[in-house]
């Protein structure tokens, strides 16, 4: 693939390693486009969902777990940065949705500013709910029940209602750990619609179990196998015409 | 920054812990130091003497030892054949059905009833039955009390026996079924082996309750200072000698009370350790 | 196929066991009945408003009022303000030390000093109370030269601090790991996600476990007799000696003069504790995990 000019996010030969000595990732080096939706995928235990922890350093929640190399954000390396500043700009989706049980939908929107100890005006509040919930096409199903707490909506809704809460920092990327694998069909089909409308305004990497899935939304994907970047390529190239061997028995189904 | 104060915060409530837990062992054994002194630890231990006429002072811990240890194993003997069945009926007959709701509501209810108000009872509605069955001339002693302490304990054995009991799996049990077992004989030969040690650990912890109990025996025990010689006998227990003498005590005679204090303390403290790695060991199969 | 000629006799037994369980499990219920009938019959008739709200009588008072055949005048409002005083004491120092203590465990859970933690906590939770009484004794009475509400205040509070650990910690074990994922993902600070989003969300168990543990102290005798000792008079100083309505069940037990006030006090006490029980009961069952 040819290389991808200024690029918002930089893996740098990237190595994750737990505790005794395991590799789970090794010298993973890649740059992503600024407004796509970049795919990773792979079989289980490939290290897709441990890079992308990584990138939001989910794993300095666990101690044994080792990273090494560079990650950039706009050229600064966010393994440096102060994990709070880094994660504002960096937001997470998880795979099953997860609003918070003792906030009402209203906080939920505003639970990244809560959380920060950002204090907003009523105004100010107001606007940002608004804002993210029409994002995530969500405002129109809710809009009446903002002080009810989130556990009432469907899965899909509290999956938008998790998006929402992550868009309302503005981050810079957004990434998402199969977001849809705990969702019905037809949720999937409208959070698919979702994230190719969203990647205007944020970059989207998301991991994904399900190949025709990110054959639909992704520009660029990733295929990971043992902990190694086998392929990187076009979206449109990489599932008509995959270089590597492995990559092409897994897409036709003879792996994972 | 705020984020190292909290974790400090969080360490500093946790230190509180261990400074109570040693600081208990090192306060009884400190006070008690002068008692263990006067009369050598062993002696204190295995002597029979409880006398406190001045200049004539002599104390040895052995009759509240036996009477404690006395109680609890008849409390245990009078416990079994109630909380075995209920731990069953809730774990096992009826599990998740209104009437086992019913019946662990009524064991928490019987958990929840402060000890006092079971040595009144004991005292004014057992005590006259007791001597009515002629079976111990003042209706007080270590059978009124060991009997009102099994009825306190077999919510704690019952409960945490039916935990177990609800944990062992389903198609162990369903294995059994279908080769014919019935009923009865599944719960013996799968549950009972299965969820065993952990029923022992609900027993070992509740041991450790009545080791312990203080106001219920006090009440109702006769409170007198010699080796019990049968049921029927008067007697003290470590922690109704306590109750009964302590605020009185003073010079050596409150150093071998916190002498018993602290053979309590230590004998309760290693039967619920027991019954605690039991536990972890239980859960973990 | 194997020939089963003992059938009938195991089938027998297998009824045998089902009529034991079901008729030993009933039994069970009959103390509970029988204490709760008693305290109710013979309590009932002393309760009136004069008796929450007034002090113990003094000896000579009562003397007077059972040679007379009079009503006993006086209350148990002075227990039930040590009682009052003391938890109130105990629970806004044990609450916040058992959460944070609880959160230390959960979250350094396998560490060498959280299990120390852990294995003492369930040392104190079994520790006899009237070895708590015993410790008080010598930690605060004899220090302060004198019994107080304090000193009482204190064993409750140690009585009360491993319950409230214990609740919260098992509590914040059984959250799921990606709310605080999702707090930390969205930059939110350690500190505010363990106390905005983590301890609301197991608020309702942990009351439950708070509930729980006042209902155990409030029925406690043993810790406060060589503590709190007890007194006569309706006061709410804390470093006087004070009453609570334990205390005061045992002196009655143990004064011919006042055993008429006996039940009386065993019909609240017993009443406040069990409601306190039920209660704690049904919030756990709704607001769940």
């Amino acid at each position: 693939m040819e290389s991808i000019k200024d690029p918002i996010l930089q893996i740098k030969d990237v190595s994750i390693a737990y505790g005794n000595n395991k590799r789970a990732v090794k010298n993973v080096t890649a740059d992503v486009a600024k407004n796509t939706i970049t795919a990773i995928m792979g079989p289980s235990g490939c290290g897709k969902s441990t890079l992308l922890r990584a990138i939001n350093r989910m794993h300095e929640l666990y101690k044994a777990i080792h990273v090494t190399g560079e990650i950039l954000l706009n050229g600064e390396n966010v393994l440096l940065m102060p994990p709070t500043e880094e994660r504002r700009r960096i937001g997470m989706v998880f795979q099953r949705p997860n609003p918070f049980p003792t906030m009402n939908i209203y906080d939920n929107v505003l639970a990244g500013y809560i959380l920060n100890g950002i204090k907003l005006s009523r105004a100010e509040k107001d606007e940002i709910v608004e804002r993210n919930l029409r994002n995530v096409m969500l405002w129109d199903e809710v809009k009446d029940s903002l002080t009810k707490r989130g556990t009432f909506l469907s899965g899909g809704q509290q999956q938008r209602l998790c998006i929402a809460r992550s868009l309302a920092l503005q981050p810079d990327i957004l990434l998402m750990d199969e977001p849809t694998s705990a969702l019905d069909p037809i949720a999937t089909k409208y959070i698919e619609d979702l994230l190719v409308q969203l990647k205007n305004e944020v970059t989207i990497m998301i991991v994904t179990h399900n190949m025709s899935q990110a054959k639909r939304i992704s520009d660029y994907s990733m295929f990971m196998y043992l902990g190694e970047l086998i392929e990187y390529d076009d979206s449109s190239v990489m599932f008509t015409n995959p270089k590597d061997e492995r990559t092409r028995s897994y897409l036709t189904g003879k792996m994972g | 920054m705020q984020d190292k104060i909290f974790r400090f915060v969080l360490i500093l409530s946790a230190v509180v812990i261990p400074i109570i837990g040693g600081g208990i062992i090192y306060s009884l054994t400190n006070d008690a130091a002068s008692a263990f002194k006067q009369f050598g630890f062993w002696e204190f231990i295995f002597s029979d003497d409880w006398n406190y006429t001045p200049g004539n002072e002599s104390y040895g811990a052995l009759p509240f030892i036996t009477g404690t240890l006395l109680t609890t194993l008849l409390a245990l003997i009078f416990c079994i054949p109630f909380s075995l069945p209920v731990a069953l009926f809730v774990g096992e007959y009826f599990r998740g059905r209104k009437v086992a709701t019913i019946l662990s509501t009524v064991t928490d209810l019987l958990a929840g009833i402060p000890s006092i108000i079971y040595g009144l009872w004991g005292f004014y509605t057992l005590r006259p039955i007791f001597m009515e069955l002629n079976l111990s001339p003042q209706g007080s002693g270590i059978l009124t009390a060991s009997f009102v302490l099994a009825i306190m304990i077999v919510p704690y054995a019952a409960s945490l026996s039916a935990e177990f009991i609800k944990m062992v799996p389903a198609d162990l049990k369903e294995g059994a079924y279908a080769m014919g077992a019935t009923r009865a004989e599944v719960i013996r030969r799968v549950v009972f082996p299965t969820a065993g040690s952990g029923v022992f650990s609900a027993y070992i912890l509740a041991i450790g309750r009545a080791l312990g109990e203080t106001m219920t025996v006090t009440m109702l025990i006769g409170n007198t200072n010699q080796i019990p010689t049968s049921l029927t006998t008067t007697g003290n227990t470590m922690a109704s000698i306590i109750a009964n003498q302590f605020g009185e005590a003073d010079g050596l005679k409150l150093s071998a009370l916190i002498a018993i204090g602290l053979i309590l303390f230590l004998i309760t403290a290693i039967i619920n350790l027991i019954g605690k790695i039991l536990i972890r060991r239980a859960q973990h199969v | 196929m194997v020939r089963d000629k003992n059938l009938q006799i195991r089938i027998f037994k297998n009824r045998l066991l089902y009529i034991v369980v079901c008729v030993f499990s009933a039994l069970t219920a009959i103390p509970l009945l029988a204490i709760l009938g008693e305290v109710l019959v013979r309590g009932w008739k002393q309760l009136s408003w004069t008796f929450l709200t007034e002090a113990t009588p003094n000896a000579f008072e009562a003397m007077m009022a059972m040679s007379a055949g009079d009503p006993m005048p006086g209350g148990i409002a002075n227990g039930i303000v040590g009682t009052f005083v003391m938890l109130l004491v105990a629970a806004v120092i044990a609450i916040p030390v058992g959460i944070f203590c609880g959160i230390c465990l959960s979250e350094f859970k396998g560490n060498w000093f959280a299990t120390v933690v852990s294995y003492i906590t369930d040392l104190l939770q079994g520790t006899p109370s009237i070895i708590i009484g015993i410790i008080v004794y010598i930690w605060v009475v004899v220090p302060m030269k004198g019994y107080s509400g304090f000193a009482g205040s204190v064993a409750l509070f140690i009585m009360m601090l491993p319950l409230i650990i214990r609740s919260t910690e098992e509590t914040m074990n059984i959250l799921p790991e990606t709310l605080k994922e999702a707090g930390l993902a969205l930059g939110g600070s350690y500190w505010r996600v363990m106390l905005q989003v983590m301890v609301p969300s197991a608020f309702g168990s942990i009351f439950t476990g708070i509930l729980l543990a006042i209902s155990r102290v409030i029925g406690e005798t043993a810790p406060l007799m060589f503590t709190a000792l007890g007194g006569a008079a309706i006061s709410w100083n804390i470093s006087r000696p004070m009453s609570a309505v334990p205390l005061m069940i045992w002196e009655f037990f143990n004064d011919p003069n006042l055993q008429s006030l006996i039940w009386g006090a065993s019909l609240f006490l017993l009443t406040f504790v069990l409601c306190l029980n039920l209660l704690a009961k049904r919030i756990q069952k709704k607001w769940k995990v």
